[in-house]
């Protein structure tokens, strides 16, 4: 049984394609993309700006529809499902983490971090919350609004978030893109931290090779395509 | 339960952030201004009923000629109306040899329910016979007394203290009365007049069998009571009983009620268009805002379900908080603006109904659930891909679907506020066709002004291109200024023809006396007379009495129309007939054709109302009995007569030379002020057997009226005015966001504050102008066929309103704009781009 689970595939595309047509001609964002990625693991998505790596992450997420191809999360057929249940699904199993962050305005670090709690009705929303902001360094930060935050103190509260719902993959796009490479380095240890604390698989959509490195495995993109 | 308690959370946070500032205030000026008018127009209408009623004595009369049972009257105090009764009668008063027949008011406790006696201080009048030194009644007569007026005083030439016969009794005369409340101030009844205490009327022995008497009961009480009161009495009415109101005993009253009515209505109407407008451009906002997050969620899990319902509960709520708060403040309003107008008028204004609160807060949630609640709740279908690719925003069908159920909700809920199906549906009819056609231009024009941004130089030219740039929130911003500019210039076109149209029909010098009865060998004697007296020669008005006997050949009766009493009036009464080649400037030919000078065709011109009760129509053949004689003649045509000038109307004329073989007597109407009172004296003391009728009293009601009215008018315009306020901060706050980040962007550009606030300044000046140029068209328009179909007004096309309009719009935008903008200008632009990271 457990073995059955190490060697199942967390998350597995099939000849995943993209195409979007602007005006008359037909453009391939991406083209035929076949991976695995198990659980525990850390992959890194490379690639130059332009390369379809967002569009990867948006499909990997079920965030967006492929033009043909499949995505398993686990065992489950993502396009077979309702874009309702997807969610569903996200909520259950994935957190995200932006490059522009993504925190709502209106509401306090505290409330950012108890939002996918109170949408999944948990209980004690807040004591997690508050657990996870300590846990990124943020304990007296607890009712700031994101404006009144730095750009390093967001993306804390965004990763907070992102933790909040205990994940099983955690799917994070740039997270260092709006970022001054101090402070991008922070931030990425501090995600490899409680990737590990928390056992979570990690895909990490990134440019920096440097920062890949510290990926169990790298996947490129050149031009919508997988490089080998 | 769990999602209404995550909806509460959401909405309190927002609200805390101050998300919802723009949204909760145009609200709550909305729906403060709209309770207010109408709270306040509900409080002038049950003034100005009432005041009106002073003429009547009381809010309704039961008048018959036998005596009214007992049960009608039982009745009306059941229901808690005041009740009050008269006897009406006339009878010969002596005085040892003199004798004078004399209209005598057998009245009991009570009496008038409305309005009241007026006693002359002193026993004589002398010089200023309008206004003699009076002090108001206490009671009615008391046992054994009677109270007389002037004309009474003078022929019998009595003193206080004399004895009167009436009938088979004596009673004292006590009192002079120089003012009563009397509808029937009319042609018939204008004799001398003496008020007695019914008590002693069994003792007179003048009511017997088969005498000429007018049972009267009279009834007030709350304006709804009266109404069921009405409701129930009038199926059970026999023949020989009729009722009474205000509005059925003056037309002028009428006239003058109802319009004000409706002006009310229209302006409770604007302010809920204003509420729209700011709705809509608040709500925008909110949704641009809302975007983002509702991304985020819906990549955190969220369902559209569940987005649905956080939505839709929030907006329930906030509806219901921001509609209680601004109904409150509206009745606050309202009662500031009571006190201040109760300063002025003299009038009690009566305490109002619940209703406007009721439909405040009605308005605000069918405002927000129908208007801003189906763009918002689209926020659910928003693609969580957003949080990775920034251009995805929504598909804007379903924003339009949207505002296309508001709408709908609108318009229904503004054909039930106007009262009045005609008036809610031009209304209707007319801003929807607005918002479509400011759309469709205000699309167009951008795509051509945006055009030619490249000829244009310096600040025009970005102004230009930051309108294009901005297309949908500029032709929104446009629409949404555009409606509600057009609401407040249509309100001032109309209140302007309004009180204009009022002044002009009743003017200082309004006709204030009717001479009837005047013999056509006295035509001559009487004009000279005015001559030598300094008052302009009236135009005398040949008339001929006659009963309508046939119709198209077939006898008619009485009977045949028992099924609507007021044809049954026209036909059992004498009609008088006039003659005529000159249409008279109060009256319209409305079907057929006035006919050619000259003519000698039997012809009849009718009255179109009157021609209704009897379904005439244009070609029917009728025949008048006059004085033994048939005459016939065909209805040549229908004409619509401004009854509220006090000018002498007929309902029925012909042509010249037709009726000049029949005995005719003259009527006239014109003006004498209070200084030349006692010339009427000398003028009835010439020709004794002319009926002075003096309408001064009404007329000055009236005029009283219109005062009031006019300035409650301009009291409830301030007020519409705010929710104007409300549209316009609305506007501005809607592409607040848009403007921090263009503002920092261009600055990081390097742009100057002077170069981008002149761009800014070309902008909202163009747009404030667009607005207006929209605004004024739509007024004039939507006035116009409002002005001639709903209010009965002669529209005048005013030019200038083109002129005003658009500067006001490019100026109050301009002003506007650039105060709602200074914050955003002196931020430094790293802050705003921190700040929108
Ligand atoms: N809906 C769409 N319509 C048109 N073009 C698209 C669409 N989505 C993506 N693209 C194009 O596909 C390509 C890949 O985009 P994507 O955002 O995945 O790149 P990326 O690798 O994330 O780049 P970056 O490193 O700059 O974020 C780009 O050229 C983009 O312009
Ligand atoms: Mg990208």
């Amino acid at each position: 049984m457990l073995d059955h689970q190490v060697n199942q595939p967390i998350l597995s595309t099939q000849a995943l394609t993209k195409q979007v047509s602007i005006g008359e001609t037909q453009l391939t964002i991406l083209h035929d993309i076949t991976l695995q990625v198990n659980p525990g693991e850390a992959v890194a998505i490379l690639g130059a700006s332009g390369s379809g790596k967002s569009t990867l992450l948006g499909l990997l997420a079920g965030l967006d529809l492929p033009s043909s191809g499949k995505v398993h999360l686990q065992d489950v057929d993502l396009f077979t499902l309702d874009e309702d249940s997807r969610a569903a699904l996200r909520g259950k199993m994935m957190g995200f983490v932006f490059q522009s962050f993504q925190l709502l305005p209106a509401l306090t670090a505290i409330e950012n971090v108890m939002l996918p709690l109170e949408l999944a009705a948990t209980d004690n929303a807040e004591s997690v919350a508050q657990k996870l902001l300590q846990r990124v360094g943020l304990a007296n930060r607890l009712y700031h609004y994101p404006k009144q935050l730095s750009g390093g103190e967001q993306q804390r509260v965004a990763i907070a978030r992102a933790f909040a719902t205990e994940p099983r993959l955690l799917l994070a796009d740039e997270p260092t893109g709006n970022l001054d490479s101090a402070t991008g380095v922070q931030i990425i240890e501090l995600m490899f931290e409680l990737n590990r604390e928390h056992g979570t698989t990690l895909i990490l959509v990134t440019h920096d090779e440097v920062l890949s490195r510290r990926c169990s495995r790298q996947i490129r993109l050149a031009d919508g395509k997988l490089l080998q | 339960m769990n999602s209404f308690r995550f909806s509460l959370r959401m909405l309190f946070r927002d609200w805390r952030a101050g998300e919802l500032n723009v949204l909760i205030l145009a609200l709550v000026i909305a729906i403060s201004s709209l309770t207010t008018v109408g709270f306040f127009a509900d409080r002038v209408e049950l003034a100005l009923a009432r005041e009106s009623n002073q003429l009547l004595g009381a809010d309704l009369l039961v008048i018959s000629s036998q005596p009214i049972p007992d049960t009608l009257t039982a009745e009306a105090s059941r229901r808690g109306l005041a009740v009050s009764s008269l006897i009406k009668f006339p009878s010969m008063i002596s005085n040892g040899d003199s004798n004078l027949l004399t209209e005598i008011k057998a009245v009991t406790e009570g009496y008038p329910l409305r309005g009241r006696i007026n006693l002359a201080d002193q026993f004589s009048i002398n010089g200023d016979v309008s206004t003699p030194a009076h002090r108001v009644a206490e009671g009615i007569p008391l046992p054994g007394t009677i109270w007389i007026d002037e004309k009474v005083m003078t022929r019998l030439e009595l003193k206080p203290g004399d004895r009167v016969d009436v009938g088979m009794t004596q009673l004292v005369v006590t009192e002079l009365i120089t003012r009563e409340p009397d509808h029937s101030v009319g042609f018939v009844s204008m004799g001398p007049r003496a008020i007695m205490n019914a008590v002693d009327l069994p003792k007179t022995g003048l009511i017997q069998e088969g005498s000429r008497v007018s049972y009267q009961l009279l009834l007030a009480g709350e304006l709804k009571k009266v109404e069921q009161y009405r409701e129930w009495v009038k199926p059970q009415l026999t023949r020989a009983q009729r009722l009474e109101g205000i509005r059925d005993a003056r037309p002028e009253i009428r006239a003058a009620l109802e319009r004000a009515e409706k002006f009310l209505s229209l302006a409770a109407l604007a302010s809920v268009v204003l509420a729209a407008a700011a709705l809509a451009l608040a709500v925008r906002r909110f949704t641009l805002r809302h975007l983002d997050g509702c991304a985020v969620m819906r990549s955190l899990g969220a369902s559209q379900k569940q987005l649905f319902y956080l939505y839709l509960y929030y907006f329930i709520v906030l509806g219901i908080v921001a509609s209680t708060i601004g109904s409150l403040i509206g009745f606050a309003a309202q009662q500031v603006l009571t006190q201040w107008l109760t300063g002025i008028v003299d009038t009690e204004l009566p305490w109002p109904d619940a209703l406007p609160a009721v439909q405040g807060v009605m308005v605000g949630l069918v405002l927000l659930l129908g208007f801003a609640l189906p763009p918002v709740l689209n926020l659910r279908s928003v693609p969580a891909l957003r949080v990775l690719r920034r251009d995805i925003g929504l598909s804007n069908t379903h924003s339009v679907a949207g505002y296309v159920l508001g709408l709908i909700a609108l318009s229904l809920m503004f054909i039930w506020k106007a009262q009045d199906l005609k008036l809610g549906l031009y209304i209707v009819a007319g801003f929807i066709t607005a918002i479509t056609v400011f759309g469709a231009i205000g699309w167009l024009l951008i795509r051509v002004l945006g055009g030619l941004r490249h000829q244009a130089g310096g600040a025009w030219r970005y102004g230009l291109a930051s309108i294009r740039r901005r297309a949908a929130s500029s032709v929104l911003q446009a629409v949404a200024l555009g409606l509600g500019l057009m609401a407040l210039l249509l309100l001032t076109l109309i209140q302007d023809d309004l009180i204009k149209d009022w002044h002009t029909s009743l003017p200082a010098d309004a006709p204030n006396h009717f001479l009837v009865n005047i013999q056509s060998d006295q035509v001559q004697a009487i004009q000279t007379f005015f001559q030598q007296h300094d008052i302009t020669q009236p135009r005398m008005f040949p008339m001929v009495r006659a009963r309508l006997s046939k119709i198209n050949g077939k006898s008619v009766a009485a009977e045949d129309y028992a099924h609507d009493p007021h044809a049954e009036r026209h036909v059992r009464r004498e009609f008088n007939l006039s003659w005529t080649n000159r249409l008279m400037s109060d009256n319209q030919v409305v079907k057929g054709t006035w006919w050619q000078d000259g003519t000698q065709e039997a012809l009849l011109s009718f009255e179109e109302g009157l021609a209704k009760t009897l379904g005439l129509r244009v070609g029917d053949e009728l025949t008048y009995d006059i004085a033994g004689s048939a005459f016939s003649a065909r209805i040549d045509n229908l004409r619509k007569v401004d009854w509220d000038t006090f000018r002498v109307n007929f309902f029925v004329l012909v042509p010249p030379g037709l009726l000049d073989q029949y005995p005719a007597s003259y009527i006239t109407s014109f003006y004498v002020s209070p200084a030349q009172a006692s010339v009427m004296h000398e003028l009835v003391r010439a020709f004794p057997n002319l009926l002075v009728v003096d309408v001064a009293i009404v007329i000055g009601q009236v005029q009283q009226m219109i005062r009031q009215v006019s300035q409650a008018i301009e009291f409830v315009f301030v007020f519409t005015m705010l929710a104007g306020f409300a549209v316009l901060y609305a506007a501005i706050a809607s592409t607040h966001d848009e403007r921090i980040h263009e503002a920092a962007v261009f600055r990081a550009l390097g742009a100057r504050r002077q170069q981008l606030s002149r761009a800014w300044a070309a902008e909202f000046a163009l747009l404030g102008g667009l607005s207006g140029l929209f605004a004024s068209a739509g007024a004039s328009a939507l006035g116009y066929v409002i002005g001639e179909h709903v209010l009965n007004l002669q529209y005048s096309f005013n030019p200038w309103i083109w002129l005003i309009g658009t500067s006001i719009g490019a100026v109050g935008v301009l002003l506007a704009g650039m105060l709602g903008t200074r914050s955003v200008l002196s931020t430094p632009p790293l802050l705003t781009l921190r700040n929108i990271g």
